[in-house]
């Protein structure tokens, strides 16, 4: 895979001219630094650019909703599933400070969101999609039960409709809250995709920045196609830990997408701009070998 | 010989060392010092009931992590005969801190495998502290294989503090390697038992833990992480690491009650490295129990008990899941 982002196709949603997408939630004039090279960006350049710095490259992360605006061809067509789940707490979380309870619902009203992912049906480029879109702004897009069930139920559905299934990943691993049961949820999807890959249904994962721990010891690699943003970092334990816990220093590209399509993990790394056209391609590969079948 | 090295163990330390000087005495013990002696070890007895009936999360990871607490290598010893090991993974190398191979478990032909942690110096070098790289997931999966090609049932040993974080496991794939194994052993087509031994270490132990059945000892432990690092992580600071323990829920009891898994395995009173023939003895007894129960369940129903074994897990966690079918 060699997208540069050249031949890119931008979505009608990403640019600029659609009314309400999501993307379009910061004023024209309110300036934005790039929060790797500190470039200074106009808000409404920076959404034009999806994000990315024009200056250094650097893919920021992308909500659920922008993630899925910037994919699907129309947002009308994307039906969002099991909406309304949420933890209702199993151990009773002891925090230091309390109980966590009212952190949650902090989070639930400043993102707009129930749970760190979201997950429907949609079309690209006229092809049937499942969509798992991850959001690390709900407590850093950690896995517990709930997310864990909507991942599941999103990959038996794709299973049983015969329909692709791409996941986004955007998550720091299972989360410590719901202990036990968060771990399970790793081996939960896993045995969902065992039955997906028997089905011979194709699987697609995005790995965005960043993800790692449990998650990325799970789903986000058993793909059968992988690729990644550029600069994402993807690790199941992040560089920094590394260091910190082995006491020596890495060399900088340890744990980014690019150090891993150069140690064989992933199949590509894909701009942003390219992103819609890369899956799409791969869709209609799929697409007509199943037409072929038939 | 009784072995008392905890912090919380030091009343049970001082009787026991009162028990040794008279012990020492052997025959020339006089009448008023066997009376002595007696009292002491009807006290020791009631001491250790006491402290190991109410040990707490922290108590009970100190037990799960004890040096002399029995391994893999003693329960294979203990459990099993003709112990054949099966070595490397055939595309890297042989990781010390697995151990598997085929043996005969009351006759009948198994594959068991499990977490070694080594026990002096130089045998926890080799075997990094008992944190597996990503050949000994790849040793496993070639094992796993082995099984099911020759309708072996699967016997795993849960032993790890975490999957190895270095540098050279990044390089070498460490998530695709655990991910692979829980795929794989979701529908692998043979039983698979679980029993977690000492401590069950995040992904690491789930890379070798997905089974039919998932039996803990009395005093193992098994975490989403390690105290530690989720101190660390939630709270920025590892110090707090028994307020973790004890928030995450991690204790045998713990998850039974979360009914995330099937048995608990008493120990020895003190602990499992107090008498690990006896320990052995139970789990062996444990594991033909579930395996006779396994055996007869043909293969299409057991990998589908195994599905929604897992399938089920996490959903009374949640509010609003709507009743009904699923696809
Ligand atoms: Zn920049």
């Amino acid at each position: 895979m060699s997208d540069d982002g050249k031949q890119a196709t931008m979505p009608a949603s990403m640019n600029g001219a659609h009314p309400d997408a999501a993307m379009r939630s910061l004023p024209d004039n309110l300036a934005v630094k790039c929060p790797k090279c500190r470039e200074l960006l106009l808000g409404k350049d920076w959404e034009r650019n999806l994000k990315v710095c024009p200056k250094c490259g650097h893919h920021a992360q992308l909500t659920a909703q922008e993630r899925i605006d910037l994919l699907i061809d129309e947002e009308s067509d994307f039906e969002q599933i099991d909406r309304d789940l949420v933890s209702n707490d199993p151990l009773k979380f002891v925090s230091l400070s309390g109980t966590d309870r009212s952190k949650l619902d902090g989070l639930a009203d400043s993102t707009g969101l129930k749970e760190s992912v979201v997950v429907g049906s949609g079309i690209i480029d006229g092809l049937p999609v499942m969509l798992v879109i991850m959001d690390f702004r709900f407590l850093g897009g950690s896995m517990g039960a709930v997310v864990g069930e909507k991942i599941t139920h999103a990959i038996e559905i794709a299973t049983y409709e015969r329909i692709p299934l791409l996941i986004a990943t955007a998550s720091g691993g299972a989360r410590m809250q719901e202990g036990v049961i968060a771990l399970m949820q790793m081996a939960k999807t896993s045995a969902a995709l065992a039955r997906m890959a028997e089905a011979g249904v194709p699987y697609i994962v995005l790995l965005t920045d960043p993800t790692t721990g449990g998650v990325t010891a799970s789903f986000a690699m058993l793909g059968d196609v992988t690729i990644a943003e550029p600069g994402a970092l993807v690790a199941f334990t992040g560089p920094r830990v590394i260091e910190q816990s082995m006491h020596i220093k890495l060399p900088k590209d340890v744990g980014y997408a690019e150090y891993l399509l150069a140690h064989g993990m992933i199949d590509g790394i894909v701009h942003r701009r390219a992103l819609k056209a890369t899956i799409a391609r791969l869709l209609h590969l799929y697409d007509d070998a199943e037409k072929a079948m038939n | 010989m009784l072995a008392f090295d905890l912090d919380f163990e030091k009343r049970l330390a001082d009787v026991d060392k009162r028990i040794q000087g008279l012990q020492k005495k052997g025959s020339k013990l006089k009448g008023d010092e066997r009376v002595k002696l007696n009292e002491y070890q009807q006290e020791l007895e009631t001491l250790m009931r006491e402290v190991y009936g109410n040990l707490t999360t922290w108590q009970t990871v100190q037990v799960a992590r004890h040096p002399k607490r029995p391994y893999t290598s003693d329960f294979i010893d203990l459990m099993c005969e003709n112990f054949f090991e099966l070595r490397g993974d055939r595309r890297y190398g042989d990781d010390r801190a697995i151990l598997g191979g085929l043996a005969s478990l009351d006759g009948e032909t198994v594959v068991i495998l499990g977490n070694q942690k080594g026990r002096d110096t130089k045998e926890r070098m080799e075997c990094n502290f008992g944190m597996s790289h990503p050949e000994g997931y790849r040793k496993v999966l070639r094992l796993l294989r082995h099984a099911e090609r020759f309708h072996l049932p699967v016997i795993t040993l849960v032993d790890i503090p975490g999957a190895s974080p270095g540098l050279e496991d990044e390089q070498r794939g460490i998530a695709q390697a655990i991910a692979e194994n829980l795929m794989v052993m979701s529908a692998l087509r043979t039983p698979i038992i679980t029993v977690v031994i000492g401590e069950g270490g995040s992904g690491g132990a789930l890379g070798i833990s997905v089974a039919d059945r998932i039996l803990m000892l009395e005093h193992s432990i098994y975490t989403v992480a390690s105290p530690e690092a989720a101190a660390a992580i939630m709270w920025r600071d590892s110090a707090y690491a028994a307020s973790a323990a004890e928030a995450m829920k991690i204790t045998a009891k713990d998850l039974k009650q979360l009914r995330l898994i099937e048995e608990i395995i008493p120990e020895p009173l003190g602990g499992a490295h107090q008498d690990k023939a006896e320990v052995a003895a139970s789990v062996k007894s444990a594991i033909l129990r579930h395996l006779a129960e396994l055996r007869r369940k043909s293969t299409e129903d057991l990998l589908e008990c195994r599905y929604q074994r897992y399938r089920d897990i996490g959903r009374s966690a949640i509010a609003n899941l709507p009743v009904g079918a699923l696809p």
